[in-house]
């Protein structure tokens, strides 16, 4: 298969966060020396953050939502760098920079979720949550069913998150920096569980923060300073790039006419969308998953009230697409700036692998100190995701499994701290054996298949129990699993596991995302299983609504900014 | 910590409607943000010389606009939610709120 074909695929099942991107033809490079010292004033400071955070995490509340005392903007940016990942910068750019067009049709599916996250459930998870989405989820119903599906779907949804993010990290780090792949994971692995462990949710942010800041000022830069050469007339970056592609396709021997439409090419959508199925699925999958990704739900406990959970949602949606836009920009620079020049090419293919475009360009832009800059922020964006994914599968464990399941609610702040902590290291610790494990494997379809389990499972049983007074214990809990199986069971069954890992030659099931099927599956469960639930349980739960709906409505109730 | 005001709420007119728009509101704007990316979706799987079409007379195509405006589309109308409900959701709740507390 030759490469941009192995790109293009990888890229047709990833999602923001995917390792995809980052694999296939990672050579190590030479040691980057500006960009580790880079990557080492980040982690200083990020460490010195940790500390002071460390000092003012006492309760269970600092720990799982920093107090609640976020402010919007701050949570907004926060909530940015927990989706903003090292992939959708690279992989997008290197879409864009093989197929033009193609890389904004990503870009789009991945920012439709703010919007119906932010009308649907926002402020309705603020009023009703205290530190986990589960809390919302599991409002009116009895705790133990409805907290055990919260807390296996967030384990699960984390799961292939974090192996995904593992193994890209540990690829790109070997790409950018010249570290051996065993120590990019363990160095990954161990920052993390520093900034989760001792800062919990109040280092975390500020990592996520900081991160996002730096990734949003270096794109921005690098879409400036490519505008700049064109008189910032987008019109002549895309001539100039059709122009590129054209002499490209000469050079490889197309005939006049088959190299000017080649060329022209890259201002239209191409291959990636081969039926409208898959399309409308996958599209699906992306939008409705947003809204139910256990780590960003989270980010909406740690603000004082609904108005500034809404605001956050603004301000993420904002920074998200602006960063999509420039994505957009550096994609179309780096094939004028980057497929021109020898220096970075090896033969056709770009040197280091096709994910390195923005990284080329940065240095076509920026030198070497810019090309180092940029680096550290990939491997910052990395850090960033997977301390969130941790800290919010460390919570489902200490919250929904221990402190409410095991211990009935009767466990104390100091305990459910304790095992958190706990959870944190023996994530820590899988997460770097799993990267090891997975190393070698085809992960491209772990993060699309997180987004498909979240829109299958968690979306479905959040938007029932929140609107509909009709929905019962049985159905949340039931339905709820019946979804994320379906969901599971028909991606096993796509051809990205099927065939790409399995080595079958034909896929059951032909579509590339399994979200049109299993997120209608969910909420069909949940809706037959409580309409036909008599048990007295049932009449309990419908019989919660109102007041929940209260609560929900008017925030009367809801949990405090701090409880010191 | 229940409250006082909770038990009369529930009674009040007002409140239903204000719930009711709300919710109305809510719901219109994802139906919105919904068909629109469906849309344009829906372009690319069954008509995608459409938006390869070029327009104003150089290579600029019309799926870029529709593209970023997409994106844009996306932040206006969470721009238009907030506003929205800053502005009057939030000011007739304070005041149904209000008059059931005195």
């Amino acid at each position: 298969m030759n490469p941009r074909l192995l790109i293009v695929l990888a890229l047709l099942v990833a999602a923001p966060a995917s390792a995809a991107a980052l694999e296939g033809q990672a050579e190590r490079q030479p040691i980057n020396w500006v960009a580790i010292a880079m990557f080492l004033a980040f982690v200083t400071l990020t460490l010195w953050i940790t500390r002071r955070a460390a000092q003012r995490t006492r309760t269970a509340s600092d720990f799982y939502t920093a107090g609640g005392g976020i402010s919007g903007f701050q949570n907004g940016l926060a909530m940015a760098g927990d989706y903003m990942s090292a992939a959708s910068f690279l992989g997008i750019s290197a879409q864009i920079f093989a197929d033009g067009y193609d890389g904004l049709i990503y870009s789009t599916g991945f920012i439709v979720g703010w919007p119906i996250l932010l009308f649907l459930m926002a402020e309705k998870l603020r009023n009703l949550g205290k530190y986990t989405f589960a809390d919302v989820a599991s409002y009116r119903f009895a705790q133990p069913p409805v907290r055990s599906f919260a807390a296996a779907s967030t384990l699960l949804v984390v799961c292939f998150y974090l192996i995904a993010q593992m193994v890209g990290a540990g690829q790109l780090i070997k790409l950018l920096f010249g570290l051996p792949y065993g120590y990019a994971v363990i160095v990954v692995g161990m920052l993390m569980m520093a900034y989760v462990l001792f800062g919990g949710m109040r280092a975390t942010t500020w990592v996520q923060i900081i991160k996002a800041v730096m990734l949003l000022s270096g794109a921005t830069f690098m879409a400036v300073m490519v505008l700049a050469q064109f008189g910032f007339s987008p019109e002549a970056l895309f001539r100039r790039a059709v122009e590129v592609k054209t002499d490209l396709a000469l050079a490889g021997g197309a005939a006049p006419d088959a190299a000017a439409a080649k060329g022209l090419s890259i201002m239209a959508p191409g291959n990636f969308i081969k039926d409208p199925v898959s399309a409308i699925s996958f599209g699906l999958a992306l939008m409705l998953g947003t809204a139910g990704l256990p780590h960003i739900l989270m980010r909406f406990f740690t603000v004082p009230d609904a108005q500034a959970a809404r605001k956050s949602v603004l301000w993420a949606t904002t920074w998200i697409g602006y960063f999509y836009i420039l994505t957009f920009i550096i994609g179309f620079g780096a094939i004028v700036l980057v497929a021109t020049n020898p220096a970075y090419l090896d033969g056709e293919a770009l040197r280091g692998g096709g994910n390195m475009a923005a990284i080329h360009l940065a240095h076509a832009i920026g030198g070497n100190a810019f090309l180092g800059f940029i680096s550290a922020v990939a491997f910052a964006t990395i850090l960033a995701v997977v301390a969130g994914l941790t800290l919010s599968a460390a919570s489902a464990v200490s919250h929904d499994l221990y402190a409410t399941v095991i211990k009935k609610g009767a466990a104390d702040s100091a305990d459910e701290l304790r095992v958190s902590r706990i959870t944190t290291l023996a994530l820590g610790a899988l997460a770097i054996l799993l990267g090891i494990a997975f190393e070698k494997q085809n992960v491209a379809f772990m993060v699309s298949l997180a987004f498909a389990l979240a829109a299958s499972g968690n979306f479905p049983v959040l938007v029932m129990s929140l609107l509909w007074s009709g929905c019962t214990t049985r159905g949340a809990a039931i339905g709820g699993t019946i979804g994320l199986l379906t969901a599971f069971v028909l991606t096993v069954l796509s051809p990205a596991i099927w065939v790409n890992v399995l080595g079958f030659t034909a896929a059951p099931f032909p579509y590339s995302s399994p979200a049109i099927f299993s997120v209608p599956a969910g909420f069909l469960a949940i809706w037959l299983i409580s309409l036909i639930d008599t048990s007295p349980r049932a009449a309990i739960d419908k019989a919660g609504y109102p007041a929940q709906r209260l609560r929900a409505e008017t925030g009367i109730g809801a949990s405090g900014a701090s409880d010191h | 910590m229940a409250d006082p005001v909770a038990d009369t709420l529930e009674q009040d007119p007002r409140y239903a409607a204000l719930l009711r728009d709300r919710a109305r509101f809510a719901w219109l704007l994802s139906i919105l943000m919904f068909a629109a990316f469906l849309g344009y979706i829906g372009l690319i799987a069954f008509d995608k010389a459409a938006l390869a079409r070029p327009i104003g007379g150089g290579v600029t195509s019309l799926g870029i606009p529709a593209g970023i405006g997409l994106i844009l589309f996306a932040i206006l109308l969470t721009g238009f939610y907030v506003w929205r409900a800053n502005r009057v959701y939030d000011r007739r709740m304070a005041e149904i709120l209000a008059a059931h507390r005195s």
